[in-house]
């Protein structure tokens, strides 16, 4: 039997510093950030970014943790002894078998944020896998506000994956596809993922282009977040995080609606979580030695 | 005097023909993107079955989603004002209407003349219509006519989180995964969306009787959670309660001409 091509299904990967010799390092902290579509393991070596893996989460949260761990570790010469101190987050955080601490994820956006963008950035925008967040934090990245959209596949990651396998293409191509188009269509005009997929086969129908139907599904899902982080109000500097970061047709979209650019990085927006939790097991790894 | 109701829903198109306030043609068909050709289809059946020529129908009135590109109707009225007529004509003890249809839920409070007192509508979102039970029906691999009489063989209260239709799909897959017997999820997914036309209901306050019409009362298991769920309340299941909106519309016709 012929495999049906799965097109939401995005790369998953790990990545290491050569550069970094992590034994030359004093305190060795992870993060693991177990979500409700995807986990990351960021390892940093005295708060410098280290390794970190980015892998599908599986149905069974401590399985997805062990795996993602052991593959952000795959070819340092590390071993899940060296690291001082683990903090897991995300959706799955309380089955993290290794870590040593939970914290939300959003007080972990927060803070890799503010490690990825700097002190600059007031509100950021986590467009994860299953929920939306819209976050304000100081300039040390401590949460101020927040409100979240974890209800409703609109707006989230699982409504572009929806679309992507409606229109058979792939995750990661449907935001350069959907600037593809000879005029800006209007947005989908179906809040619910279910009813815009009726709409979008009708609009097919009608002769749209899949580029066409991608552009008005994307201006619809910019459309959306941009209400809740109205809502919250934005303060610049502004930064997105997770997955949909990832997508420019989204992301473009929400920019003209906002009137305002978010901030880039050079550091992979969907590790933010991770990233922050491990910034958060370093320092209760100091606070911890300081103790003794 | 003979009147007609057509009802343009999401899903499927329904026409009742009627001759002095009695209906002598019922004609139900699956909708699609050529809703005003197979409009014509569904009403021509309907003049076969009461046995009359179109010219002998005396007024049309069209109501449903696609209520504005019906052919032959001269009138248009919601679907919340001919679900209100409809079932007023059917009991006139009613006072409240929950109409469960493929793509909106309503719960409509009615006067004793069959108006609209006051209305809650959830159009929004698919939890909570038809499709939400059609989408699990998929996860499930089971008909839609199979669902609600395998979720009365289950006598257990299996949670379910999602509200999201999207998210629910995965949530009855992991359902699925872990083992939980089908009948089981298919209570579960039953007791969600009850739970949702229930809350959506108490936000206009419910009066007795209440009627419970549209394609989701065909549905012995959703039927069965609606009344586990309004424990308070007597909830009416009426024959053909798909039909109701169409002929509200034909009442409404009626009506229009001094009948």
């Amino acid at each position: 039997m012929p495999q049906k091509k799965e097109f939401w299904r995005w790369k998953e990967y790990n990545w290491h510093d050569e550069d970094i010799d992590p034994h030359a390092g004093e305190i060795i902290s992870a993060g693991v950030d177990v979500g409700s579509v995807s986990s990351q393991v960021v390892i940093i070596v005295d708060g410098k970014l280290y390794a970190f893996s980015s892998m599908r989460t599986g149905s069974d949260s401590p399985d997805s943790a062990r795996n993602a761990m052991s593959w952000a570790l795959e070819n340092t010469g590390l071993e899940i002894d060296d690291i001082n101190f683990v903090v897991g987050t995300g959706y799955g955080r309380v089955n993290v078998p290794m870590a040593h601490k939970a914290i939300t994820e959003i007080a972990c956006h927060a803070r890799g944020a503010n490690f990825m963008y700097g002190p600059k950035v007031r509100t950021i925008l986590d467009m994860g896998g299953q929920d939306c967040k819209a976050i304000r934090c100081d300039h040390r990245g401590k949460v101020t506000n927040f409100l979240m959209n974890d209800k409703c596949a609109a707006g989230t990651g699982r409504g572009m994956e929806v679309f992507a396998d409606l229109l058979q293409v792939s995750i990661e191509d449907v935001g350069e596809l959907s600037f593809k188009v000879d005029h800006e269509p209007d947005p989908v005009s179906s809040t619910c993922v279910v009813f815009a997929k009726t709409e979008a086969a009708g609009l097919l129908r009608q002769g749209w282009n899949k580029n066409l139907v991608l552009a008005a599904y994307s201006s619809a899902m910019a459309h959306r977040v941009f209400t809740l982080i109205e809502r919250l109000g934005v303060e610049p500097e502004f930064a997105i995080t997770g997955g949909i970061a990832k997508n420019i047709g989204v992301v473009h979209r929400l920019e003209d609606e906002l009137g305002m650019k978010a901030l880039s990085s050079d550091i992979d927006s969907q590790i933010a979580g991770a990233l922050g939790a491990a910034l958060f097991a370093k320092a209760l790894y100091e606070k911890k030695m300081k103790k003794k | 005097m003979i009147t007609a109701g057509m009802d343009l829903g999401a899903k499927t198109i329904k026409i009742v023909i009627m001759k002095d306030g009695q209906v002598i043609a019922r004609v139900k068909k699956l909708s699609g993107f050529e809703q005003e050709i197979l409009a014509k289809e569904v009403m021509n059946e309907a003049l076969v079955q009461a046995g009359i020529e179109l010219d002998q129908v005396d007024k049309t009135v069209a109501t449903g989603v696609g209520r504005k590109t019906a052919p032959f109707a001269t009138d248009i009225i919601t679907e919340v004002g001919a679900a209100a007529r409809g079932a007023i004509a059917r009991n006139p003890n009613l006072r409240t209407v929950l109409d469960i249809g493929a793509e909106e839920g309503r719960a409509i409070i009615v006067t004793p003349e069959g108006r609209v007192k006051d209305f809650a509508i959830n159009e929004k979102c698919a939890a909570g219509s038809g499709t939400f039970v059609e989408a699990m029906a998929r996860a499930l691999e089971i008909t839609i006519e199979d669902f609600g009489p395998m979720s009365l063989t289950s006598d257990k209260a299996v949670p379910m989180n999602a509200q999201c239709a999207v998210f629910a799909e995965s949530e009855v897959v992991s359902l699925l995964h872990a083992r939980t017997p089908k009948n089981d999820i298919t209570r579960a997914v039953c007791d969600a969306i009850s739970s949702r036309i229930v809350s959506m209901a108490r936000r206009v306050s419910i009066e007795p009787e209440v009627i419970l019409i549209g394609g989701m009362a065909y549905n012995v298991g959703f039927v069965a959670s609606m009344k586990r769920t309004l424990t308070e309340m007597v909830i009416q299941v009426p024959d053909n309660p798909e039909f109701v909106g169409a002929e509200g519309a034909a009442w409404i016709a009626h009506d229009k001409l001094g009948g």
